[in-house]
């Protein structure tokens, strides 16, 4: 009993550990360059964007606000 | 279960504290402070000659709006004060060479410039913003830091640090 009590203990704790590592990860401000990639653009594929604009309205009854200011380094 | 669980909360509080202090803590630049040493930190680019001037050194990218928008006010700022004791320093963290190139290309800045590519200066001086610009004295301890560009704010409170640090006595 002790020994499962121990193991328990243990697994719990290395889980918080790990799972406190994976949100000290920081971008930092010189690494945004990724950020401000054409491919980070939501509204990057016209068609795609029309088609979910299309669905939307179709069954929302819904149309627009779905546009944001793009990608970017979050610089200011 | 529950009962065990409740009797294991501590242990998981006590762990995720513990992961909380092994969150990094990087270097910022603090006034009074000395500018690192660039000197075997890989920029590429010709290093200007620092000795016995105010130095203002400018860290942007090519990707960076605001670096854009401040290069015209930086240009303006180095034809003003170069001849009175100041050398401007842009150092650039692309990592992308043509990126780089071409930007220079389109601003043409008349003052020096090099690239940081392995970005190990610019995390040695923990740059909080892009642009980040500081000014540092004559002994190479930095003076001002400037975060982003605020257009005319940042550019007259840049001059103003520059005129604090020219009248310096050391």
């Amino acid at each position: 009993m002790k020994t499962s009590r121990l193991l328990f203990t243990g697994l719990a704790l290395a889980a918080a550990l790990l799972g406190g590592g994976c949100a000290t990860q920081t971008v930092q401000a010189w690494q945004r360059g990724s950020l401000t990639d054409y491919t980070m653009r939501p509204d990057r594929d016209p068609l795609a964007t029309a088609m979910a604009e299309h669905t939307w309205f179709s069954r929302e009854a819904s149309a627009g606000g779905r546009g944001v200011g793009g990608s970017g380094c979050g610089c200011n | 279960m529950l009962s065990r669980l409740k009797s294991f909360h501590p242990f998981l509080l006590a762990g995720l504290v513990l992961a909380g202090c092994a969150c990094p803590v990087l270097a910022q630049p603090g006034v009074g402070e000395s500018l690192p040493a660039w000197a075997g930190r890989g920029l590429e680019g010709a290093l200007p000659e620092t000795g016995g001037r105010v130095l203002l050194v400018d860290f942007w990218a090519s990707w960076c709006a605001p670096c854009a928008e401040s290069f015209p006010d930086l240009a303006g700022i180095h034809r003003d004060f170069s001849p009175r004791g100041v050398t401007l320093m842009a150092i650039s963290v692309d990592k992308e060479p043509r990126a780089y190139a071409a930007f220079l290309k389109k601003f043409a800045p008349p003052f020096a410039t090099v690239r940081d590519a392995r970005q190990e200066y610019v995390a040695a001086v923990g740059v909080p913003a892009m642009p980040t610009t500081l000014v540092v004295g004559r002994d190479g301890k930095i003076r001002a830091v400037f975060p982003g560009y605020h257009g005319e704010k940042t550019g007259t409170a840049l001059r103003a640090a520059l005129e604090a640090a020219l009248a310096e006595k050391i």
